[in-house]
């Protein structure tokens, strides 16, 4: 009993015994598995992930450049960047918003317009892109955050240079305004260049000079940690700072012609003949470019946009309207480069004119007619009732391949973005896009610049400026030059031009004896705006609204103000030796020698008469050639 | 001198008769050893992995001191006591685990504390130790190996409070306690064919288990499987620290020069994930160094097991030692991406107090088993 018992317990131990050695085989097998794992990762894949470990800490950042600034032609600022701090939301990085942001709001206030704001570019944002709840703080409140910063993960406060317009509206058209990049823009751009930057160029110069404003990005090699709070930076390759730009704009032309305008709605453009600078590009109403750059809101957008008078259309490139008769010079010239006619010969004005075979009468502004009028006489007059005559002579397809010589028609390719090309009819274009055949009688029409003839106002100053030039044409430009910052000289912007072939060149001294006598001339029609210190070519024009009846008769008195025709001139000074074109746009404005004619006037002279001033001013820019 | 490791100083073969001064306070040198080389790399280590905070290694410290004393206080309980309160540490063990699940219900979500006024208490941590206590009381009933009735009360007595565990839910935990049953029933001589057919019926079961997972376990398994397929979520503590084990390569970055783990890639890289921070600083060499240092530890436990009076005292010594074993294999079994991410820290080095005490506490037992035989 006692024997079996013993025998027992050294089996059961020996059973125990042999179960250790065997789990301890297993305990061996386990770590023997654990170690062949470790000698794959350590051994075998410890390249791969030496590198992935790399990467994982070092991370490039972009930086970006530092937007080039806008100088006017006198070396004065229009486009500066000036430092900002905002505070910014990762909301990605952020558990509960709607509490960091009650949490935000006791350390510094948050209007419902920072919040609408907030929302709105939280909508456009890219992931991990931190959106700004305040902009603008103050060194106080950016202090205040920082005592407290360490409660609000995913919340900083980002320093950046906003843009900023010392003229505001004087030069929002030009310039047009930086805003920051939307979706659609993200699409077309260099993802690489803009990886940094947050504000591109959303119109005018801003928009058609971005490249060159923008500059290059750089990077930085930086270590970070698993929140992608910066450690250290590893290696640095400094961004291409954009290069400044300097306009050919004048200022203080700018703001003549703006004054000129008053608050009548329209356009002003003035060219520099000799070299296609746009010394004035006004659009009136004009708006605050400001309010764009950090996001405008809604409401403040809503009234620019729905406004009656549209101040953010830009007229001076977008607005497209009939010539009226501006254009007649134009015309008149092609009459002679095509062999039509000759400048004496007299054509009669009834106070109509009729097709052959055809009742409907095309009538003369002026009802009782102007009895025989040559070229001069029917230009200074501004006959209706020769043009009709000349046109149809030349035929539509004669007037349309001399007008489109002369940039109508088609966009000047100014520097400002958003231009609309206008339209010059031709027998292709009714057919293409109308799917109708061309009528004499439309021919009539384009003769005195309406119809669908239609034409925008930097179309018309280019015109008038290759008219001053003898048929040099010079494509108008904003940029004169360029500079890289710290760089000692300036890189002047390339021009393109073109010279026209009329045949004889003595008939450009024609048409601008002509256009003289508008302004000279006893029965001129901008004969009031005749300067004493120099002499002005320049031509009237009147731009329908709506067409008139056959049987009635247009009364500026009983027309409702909207309705009411446009008023144009264009003009160029002086005579002898141009140094400014113009032309003015006065929406609604009637006559174009009683309402824009003055307009153009004053900018003539604040260039002309008043440029001394502005020369003895100049403060060392280079400008000129 | 040289040739001979330091282990060859060391009493083997220690019998029972003998009285050295450590024997006499009931405490096991080599097992004393090696827990305290170990723990004391495990401060080490968590100096670098919790940022250098002092702080951190402090309060590691207070915790290793607390579970020391422990240990020390129950290594004087001799075997024949520890085997007859078995049964009742079980039988509280398992009330306090249905009170946790009632105030879980209640409370809505997880609960594993137990708030006892002046120690918040894991009920589960003490199932570690009455698990194996119990079904080595009940096996050491009748003679080894166990007949088919006591492998089955066995089973009933472990899978119990492990479905328990499960629904808090801790698959970690409910995993280690249901090894420490079963690791048992191995100690004590189940038979092959059983051990077989227990395997098959796991794998018949896992079906059901997949069905009865929690979401966030289901992920888990799932990221297992395929790492790459989340990598910003589950699947990333796996991709980072096999990143941070990988680039250590044979020799390591050095201590506290991993970048993984010191630019918080490596996500819970003090607690769950330190052995990626050993990986990362201490290389392929230091990993087998560690690895060294417990197999000592486990070795030891398993001779202790061997040369037990009694069959109570080889199970009970067998089945802790083998727990412990589970701990390091699903733990670093886990940060190395070979099995899926179960709560399992790594024993005696992860920050962390619970499962410090209780593996201590099983230690106590063991020198408690090594030192109380009776003379002959």
């Amino acid at each position: 009993m006692l024997e079996d018992s013993l025998e027992d317990r050294r089996r059961e131990q020996r059973l125990v015994t042999v179960r250790a050695m065997v789990a301890a085989g297993f305990v061996l097998l386990g770590i023997g598995l654990i170690l062949m794992r470790l000698t794959h990762l350590q051994m075998k894949m410890h390249e791969h992930f030496s590198v992935l470990s790399k990467d994982n800490r070092v991370k490039i950042l972009p930086v970006s450049p530092t937007r080039g600034l806008i100088f006017d032609a006198q070396g004065a600022l229009l486009a500066e960047n000036h430092p900002s701090f905002s505070l910014e939301l990762t909301i990605e990085k952020i558990d509960d918003l709607d509490a960091t942001i009650a949490e935000l709001a006791k350390l510094m206030p948050i209007s419902e317009k920072d919040r609408a704001r907030f929302e709105r570019l939280k909508r456009q944002r890219m992931r991990f892109q931190a959106v700004p709840i305040r902009l603008n703080l103050t060194p106080t409140e950016v202090a205040r955050f920082a005592v407290d910063s360490y409660r609000f993960p995913g919340v900083d406060v980002h320093a950046e240079l906003i843009r900023t317009y010392p003229k505001a509206a004087l030069t929002a058209h030009v310039l047009g305004y930086v805003g920051r990049i939307n979706e659609s823009e993200l699409k077309s751009i260099d993802k690489g260049n803009y990886a940094g930057t947050n504000f591109i160029g959303k119109g005018g110069v801003e928009k058609a000079h971005e490249d060159l404003l923008h500059g290059r990005v750089g990077y930085q090699q930086v270590e970070v940690n698993a929140r992608g709070r910066i450690l250290r930076t590893l290696e640095n390759t400094p961004p291409e700072p954009g290069q400044d730009l300097y306009l050919y704009l004048d200022t203080a032309l700018q703001q003549a012609a703006t004054e000129a305008l008053g608050n009548r709605r329209g356009a002003v453009v003035a060219i520099d003949p000799r070299n296609g600078g746009v010394l004035a590009l006004v659009s009136q109403p004009s708006f605050d470019p400001n309010l764009f750059v950090e996001g405008i809101s809604q409401t403040d957008y809503d009234a620019l946009l729905y406004s009656p008078d549209k101040p953010l259309y830009n007229r001076a490139v977008r607005g497209q309207y009939p010539p009226g008769s501006t254009v007649k010079p134009f015309i008149a010239l092609g009459g002679l480069a095509t062999g039509t006619i000759n400048s004496r010969k007299g054509t009669y004005c009834p106070g109509y004119f009729s097709l052959p075979g055809q009742s409907h009468r095309f009538r003369c502004w002026r009802r009782g007619g102007h009895g025989t009028v040559n070229m001069r006489e029917a230009i200074v007059q501004s006959c209706d009732v020769y043009f009709y005559s000349l046109a149809n002579q030349m035929g539509i397809d004669k007037l349309h391949d001399f007008l489109a010589t002369f940039g109508f028609g088609a966009r000047t390719g100014v520097d400002i973005s958003g231009e609309l090309p206008g339209l010059l009819p031709s027998r292709e274009w009714k057919e293409r896009v109308r799917k109708q055949p061309w009528y004499p009688g439309e021919t009539l029409i384009i003769g005195i610049g309406q119809g669908s003839f239609l034409a925008t106002p930097i179309q018309l100053a280019a015109a008038t400026a290759t008219m001053a030039n003898h048929g040099h044409f010079i494509q108008p430009r904003l940029g004169y030059a360029s500079r890289v910052p710290g760089a000692p000289t300036a890189h002047k912007l390339p021009t393109v031009s073109q010279t026209l072939d009329v045949g004889d060149s003595s008939y450009w001294q024609t048409i601008i004896e002509d256009m003289a006598q508008v302004v000279e001339g006893a029965r001129g029609t901008a004969k009031r705006i005749r300067s004493k210190d120099y002499r002005i070519a320049g031509k009237t024009g009147t731009a329908q609204v709506f067409t008139v009846g056959q049987k009635e008769s247009y009364n500026a008195a009983t027309t409702p103000e909207r309705m009411r025709d446009h008023a144009l001139f264009v003009a160029f000074a002086p005579v002898e030796d141009p140094r400014i074109a113009v032309a003015v746009i006065v929406e609604n404005g009637g006559h174009g020698g009683s309402t824009a004619g003055p307009v153009a006037r004053q900018v003539m002279d604040a260039y002309l008469v008043g440029s001394k001033l502005v020369q003895d001013q100049d403060q060392g820019e280079p400008h000129g050639d | 001198m040289a040739t001979s490791p330091f282990w060859a100083d060391l009493d083997w073969n220690v019998r029972p008769t003998e009285q050295g001064l450590l024997r006499r306070i009931h405490i096991d040198a080599p097992l004393l050893l090696g827990l305290l080389v170990l723990c004391g790399f495990g401060l080490m280590v968590l100096y670098s992995a919790g940022d250098q905070n002092l702080a951190t290694v402090e309060r590691q410290l207070v915790r290793l001191g607390i579970a020391f004393g422990l240990m020390l206080l129950i290594a004087q309980i001799p075997p024949t006591t520890l085997r007859r309160w078995s049964l009742g540490i079980y039988g509280v063990g398992v009330v306090m685990l249905i009170a946790v699940l009632i105030i879980g219900e209640i409370g809505k979500g997880a609960q594993r504390w137990l708030d006892l006024g002046v120690v918040r208490f894991q009920p589960s941590e003490l199932l570690k130790l009455a698990v194996p206590m119990t079904v080595a009381w009940l096996l050491s009933q009748r003679p080894l190996p166990p007949r088919l009735l006591g492998i089955l009360l066995a089973m009933m007595l472990t899978l119990f409070p492990v479905v328990l565990i499960a629904k808090q839910p801790d698959l970690g935990t409910s995993l280690l306690v249901a090894s420490a049953g079963i690791l048992v029933l191995f100690i004590a001589g189940l038979s092959w064919r059983m051990i077989i057919g227990l395997a098959i019926a796991a794998g018949a079961l896992a079906p059901l288990l997949w069905m009865g997972m929690h979401d966030y376990q289901r992920d888990r398994v799932m990221t297992f499987l395929n790492p790459e397929s989340d990598p910003l979520g589950t699947g990333y503590h796996i991709i980072q620290s096999q990143i941070a084990i990988g680039s250590g390569g044979i020799s390591g970055k050095g201590w506290l020069n991993g970048t993984q783990s010191h630019l918080e890639f490596l996500p819970e890289r003090h607690t769950d994930f330190i052995f990626a921070v050993i990986g990362e600083e201490f290389g392929f060499t230091g990993i087998v160094a560690l690895l060294g240092l417990y197999l000592f530890i486990i070795f030891r436990g398993l001779m202790i097991a061997a040369r037990a009076e009694s069959n109570y005292d080889r199970l009970l010594a067998g089945g802790l030692t083998l727990v412990f074993f589970v701990y390091l294999f699903v733990n670093t079994g886990m940060v190395t991406g070979l099995l899926p991410v179960v709560g399992v820290p790594l024993p005696l080095i992860s920050y962390g107090g619970t499962s410090m005490v209780t593996l201590m506490a099983g230690f106590g037992m063991l020198m408690a088993i090594e030192t109380h035989k009776s003379k002959k």
